[in-house]
């Protein structure tokens, strides 16, 4: 057993015992921690697969900013989990039936499979020689060229969703003095500016 | 050697886990939410892996704008929690129940 595979088998255990334990904790801190872990994990498999930029990304993006913004609300809301047990017992049936299916079609499949990837036509691509480039660099020479418009298009899709989500979540608060600049800069008359003789002082 | 396979069961495993939170979970929203998130990661496991057995970079650019769509979904599905907790006092799944669906 190489140790490219007791990493594999490292870092999925992680995954899949942290995402278990992110459906299944009460506390939904806890959740939030675990799905960090989860995703940390994932970065690690992501780096096998040599894809170091979006394991990089992954953290970045995902531990730095979604996770803590899920943490945010989790903190800031106060959640009155005030479930009987009871009432959680009745959709495990339901659960488990389809987590079993979905869990036996896949695996059913992929077990009698196997892949022959050599038969497979991948289209060509007239930057296919990455060799000697750094991974980033590579997808920096595809992202910016040959896909510049789904680049431009994801970047109108986050636009649109910080636009959506300051507008949800801003609101007038009553009796709230605000400095309001032009009623300030129009006050005519009662601004008067003194010369201030040194010695002398000003009489108000 | 890992073989494809071995990702692609991962990657079901971890999918069926994500879609049995949102069955199983009766609390609260945002356990949704990461349930969604895991399922995205799952997707996301798929693609960087097949790009890397198909050695062509396609996948891991696919996988870019799986993130990003997945950034956003996030930030908006966490804003309209925060204005429906503010406006109803509470994100239990049972209590949601406007629409009588």
């Amino acid at each position: 057993m190489t140790a490219q595979l007791l990493t594999f088998y490292l870092f999925s255990g992680v995954i899949l015992i942290s995402s278990l334990m992110v459906i299944s904790t009460k506390n939904p801190v806890h959740s939030v921690l675990f799905l960090i872990l989860s995703f940390l994990n994932a970065a690690g498999l992501f780096v096998i697969l040599h894809a170091e930029f979006l394991a990089m990304i992954l953290i970045i993006v995902y531990v730095g900013a979604v996770a803590v913004l899920f943490l945010f609300v989790v903190m800031m809301l106060d959640f009155k989990t005030s479930i009987n047990k009871d009432n959680i017992l009745q959709y495990i049936p339901i659960g488990i039936l389809i987590g079993v299916v979905f869990i036996a079609e896949l695996i059913i499949v992929l077990i009698n499979t196997k892949f022959d990837l050599s038969n497979i036509q991948v289209l060509p691509n007239p930057l296919s020689d990455f060799t000697g480039k750094s991974n980033t660099e590579a997808i920096g020479s595809v992202l910016y060229t040959d896909y510049i418009l789904y680049f431009q298009l994801s970047g109108v899709i986050l636009l649109v969703a910080m636009i959506g989500s300051i507008v949800l979540t801003l609101r007038e608060r009553e009796g709230v003095k605000r400095q309001v600049v032009l009623e300030q800069l129009q006050r005519q008359g009662k601004i008067e500016l003194v010369d201030v003789k040194s010695g002398k002082g000003v009489d108000i | 050697m890992i073989e494809l396979n071995q990702f692609l069961i991962l990657s079901a495993l971890l999918f069926a886990i994500g879609v049995i939170g949102i069955f199983l979970n009766r609390k609260n929203v945002i356990i949704i939410l990461m349930s969604i998130e895991i399922i995205l990661l799952s997707v996301n496991l798929n693609l960087i892996a097949f790009s890397y057995f198909l050695n062509d970079l396609t996948g891991q650019i696919f996988s870019l704008f799986v993130l990003t769509v997945a950034a956003a979904e996030a930030a908006i599905g966490l804003a309209i929690l925060v204005i429906y907790n503010r406006n109803a006092g509470s994100i239990e799944i049972e209590k949601i129940n406007a629409l009588k669906g």
